[in-house]
C-alpha cells in the first residue's frame, strides 16, 4: 500500500538518527522513535498549555469571584442586582453551552465593536442569514495574521470564558464566606469607629478566606479537569491529543501503525491528574494552616492551644 | 479615551495596508483518514490536504490549515473563525440551509457497514454506530435501525469492537483500510450511496470565495489531476 507524506512536511529530521525506517527497528528503538514524533511533541506541549491556562485562569477567576461577591453584598441596589444575577445566571447555564455559544458571542461582540470604529461607512448588513460578516479590518485577529496569533487569541478567549464561569462559582463561595465571618468582629470594628470601607478591607476580607478556602479548593480541583472544553475553541489540550494519538492507526497513514491504545494514553492522563490533585491538596492544606492562624474558628483555637502546650 | 481612539485609528490604518496579502483559513477535522488526518509530524495530511493546497495554488490564495471539532465546525465557520470547511463534508439539503458549498470534488461516495468478522448483523433493525451530525447518522435513523452516535469517527469503530453496536456505518474510504488491516473486522452488507458528493463548505455571504474554489475544482476536473488524487487516496470512489 502506498505510503504518503506531504512533501513540505518531510524535511524536519527525526530526533534519533535511527528513526528513518521504523519497520526494521527493535521494540525499544521503535518505541523511542514513536514517542518522539512531531505529533507526540504536540502532546507534550499541550501539558504546558494546560498548566499555563490554569496558572492564568485561577487568579483571574478569583478576581471575578471577588468582584461578584463584593457586588452581591453591596448596599447599592443595582450593583447588588448585577452581582446576584451574574452568580445565578452563569451557575445555571451548562458549561458546554457556555463554551459553544458564549465564546462565539464574545468574539462577535469584539468584532462588532471594532467594525463600528474601523468601518463606519460599511453599507452591508452585519447579519446575513446565519452569517456574521464584518469588514476585513475588524476581524479579530486579522484574517492574515499568522496561526500563532489565532492560537493566542483563542487561548485568551478560553481564559476569559473559564474566568467568567468559575468566577461565578467562586463568587458564590466567597459571598457565603463573607457572611460567615462572625458579626461580632464587624461590630467591634464599627465600635472602634472604622468606616464601612475600612471594616470591609481590614476586618472582613482578611477573615473570610479561611471560610472560603474549602470551597475554592474544590473549584480548583474541578477547573483542573475542565480543560478538555478547550478543544471546542480549537485549542488542543491533553485529552484531545491522548484521544488522537491513542486511536487505532492503520499502516497506510502512519509509519507507526498500532491498535487502539487510548487506554494507555488515558492511563498517563490519570497519573498526571492524580499527581496534580495530590500536589494541590498538599498546598491547599498548607494555605489552610496559614489562614487558620489566629482566627476565631475552632481550627484557629486548636492551633493556639497546640502552641501553648 | 482619546488616546485609545488614536491607537485604534493607527491600528486601523496599518491593518488596511496589510490586507493586500489574502489569507484563506481552511477548517478541517483531522480525524478522518484518508480524507483528513494528523500525520506523524503533527500536521494536517490526507486527500483534502493535497487537494486544498492545489486548489489554493490554482485560485492564487494563501491558505492556512486549522483543525476544529466536528461538532462546532459549522458554527465556527459562520461566525468567521475560518473561511472554508474542507472536512469530507457531504453536500446535503439540510446543511445547505446554513452554509453554501463549492462544486463537489468527489462523486457521491459509497458508504459501507463494518462489523466484527463472522458476525452477520441485522443492518435494518440492529444497533448501528455513526458519527453524530453526519449523513450516515441520518441514514441509519431512516433505515429503522437503532442509532448510537459518537463525537469522533474513532469511537464509532471502538463501539463495534466492544459490542456496543452491531455495525458501524461510515464512508467506505474510511472503513476499508481499517477492515483490511484488522482480522477481527470486516465490511458487511451492501454499500449505500448517500449524499451529493463532498464539497467545500463556505459562508453564504462569501460568494466570491465559493466561485474561486469552484473554478479551481473545475480546472482540476478538466485536466484530470483531481482524478489522480482520487485514485491515489480514495481507490473505491468513482472518478469524474
Amino acid at each position: 500500500m502506498h505510503k504518503y507524506s506531504h512533501p513540505d512536511l518531510a524535511k524536519r529530521p527525526a530526533i534519533f538518527s535511527f528513526c528513518t525506517d521504523p519497520d526494521t527497528l527493535g521494540q525499544f528503538q521503535w518505541l523511542a522513535c514513536y514517542l518522539t514524533t512531531g505529533k507526540h511533541m504536540g502532546f507534550y506541549i499541550s501539558f504546558g498549555t494546560v498548566l499555563l491556562l490554569l496558572a492564568v485562569t485561577a487568579p483571574t477567576a478569583l478576581l471575578f469571584g471577588f468582584g461578584g461577591a463584593s457586588a452581591a453584598r453591596s448596599t447599592f441596589l443595582p450593583l447588588r442586582w448585577f452581582g446576584k444575577a451574574y452568580i445565578a445566571i452563569v451557575r445555571g447555564v451548562p458549561d458546554i453551552a457556555f463554551f459553544l455559544f458564549f465564546v462565539i458571542a464574545l468574539d462577535q461582540g469584539i468584532e462588532w465593536l471594532r467594525h463600528q470604529v474601523k468601518c463606519p461607512d460599511w453599507d452591508q448588513p452585519i447579519r446575513q442569514g446565519n452569517d456574521f460578516v464584518v469588514c476585513a479590518a475588524a476581524k479579530m485577529p486579522l484574517g492574515n495574521a499568522p496561526q500563532w496569533i489565532h492560537e493566542v487569541y483563542g487561548f485568551g478567549l478560553a481564559v476569559v470564558t473559564f474566568a467568567i464561569v468559575f468566577g461565578a462559582f467562586a463568587a458564590n463561595v466567597m459571598y457565603g464566606a463573607m457572611r460567615a465571618v462572625p458579626r461580632a468582629q464587624l461590630e467591634t470594628a464599627e465600635a472602634y469607629g472604622m468606616t464601612p470601607r475600612q471594616t470591609f478591607w481590614r476586618i472582613l476580607v482578611p477573615q473570610m478566606w479561611v471560610y472560603a478556602l474549602p470551597g475554592l479548593g474544590n473549584l480548583w480541583m474541578v477547573l483542573i479537569k475542565a480543560t478538555p472544553l478547550l478543544f471546542l475553541l480549537g485549542v488542543e489540550d491533553i485529552v484531545y491529543w491522548a484521544r488522537e494519538l491513542g486511536g487505532a492507526k492503520t499502516a497506510r497513514f502512519t509509519d507507526y501503525p498500532h491498535a487502539d491504545w487510548r487506554l494507555w494514553y488515558f492511563f498517563v492522563l490519570l497519573l498526571f491528574y492524580l499527581g496534580f490533585t495530590r500536589v494541590s491538596e498538599i498546598y491547599l492544606d498548607r494555605i489552610m494552616k496559614k489562614l487558620t492562624h489566629g482566627q476565631a474558628t475552632t481550627g484557629g483555637e486548636a492551633q493556639r492551644k497546640g502552641a501553648a502546650t | 479615551m482619546k488616546k485609545l481612539l488614536i491607537t485604534t485609528a493607527a491600528l486601523a490604518l496599518s491593518a488596511t495596508s496589510l490586507l493586500a496579502a489574502d489569507v484563506v483559513r481552511l477548517g478541517t477535522e483531522g480525524a478522518y483518514p484518508p480524507y483528513n488526518f494528523i500525520n506523524d509530524k503533527g500536521e494536517v495530511d490526507g486527500f483534502e490536504r493535497e487537494l486544498g493546497d492545489e486548489l489554493c495554488k490554482r485560485a492564487e490564495l494563501t491558505c492556512e490549515w486549522v483543525t476544529n471539532d466536528w461538532d462546532s465546525i459549522i458554527p465556527n465557520l459562520v461566525s468567521g473563525n475560518y473561511d472554508a470547511i474542507i472536512a469530507g463534508m457531504s453536500i446535503t439539503d439540510e446543511r445547505k440551509e446554513k452554509i453554501d458549498f463549492s462544486e463537489n470534488y468527489t462523486q457521491p461516495d459509497p458508504s459501507a457497514y463494518m462489523a466484527l468478522a463472522g458476525s452477520s448483523p441485522d443492518l435494518a433493525g440492529g444497533v448501528i454506530a455513526a458519527q453524530a451530525a453526519t449523513i450516515q447518522a441520518a441514514h441509519v435513523t431512516e433505515s429503522g435501525a437503532t442509532l448510537v452516535e459518537f463525537a469522533s469517527p474513532d469511537e464509532t469503530v471502538a463501539a463495534v469492537r466492544n459490542g456496543e453496536a452491531d455495525a458501524v456505518l461510515a464512508d467506505k474510504a474510511f472503513l476499508a483500510p481499517i477492515a483490511e488491516e484488522n482480522a477481527d473486522l470486516e465490511l458487511t452488507g451492501d454499500d449505500v450511496l448517500i449524499g451529493g458528493g463532498i464539497g467545500l463548505g463556505i459562508r453564504k455571504s462569501d460568494n466570491a470565495l465559493r466561485d474561486k474554489f469552484t473554478a479551481a475544482i473545475q480546472s482540476m476536473k478538466a485536466d484530470g489531476s483531481l482524478n489522480e488524487l482520487i485514485k491515489k487516496w480514495l481507490p473505491d470512489s468513482a472518478p469524474f
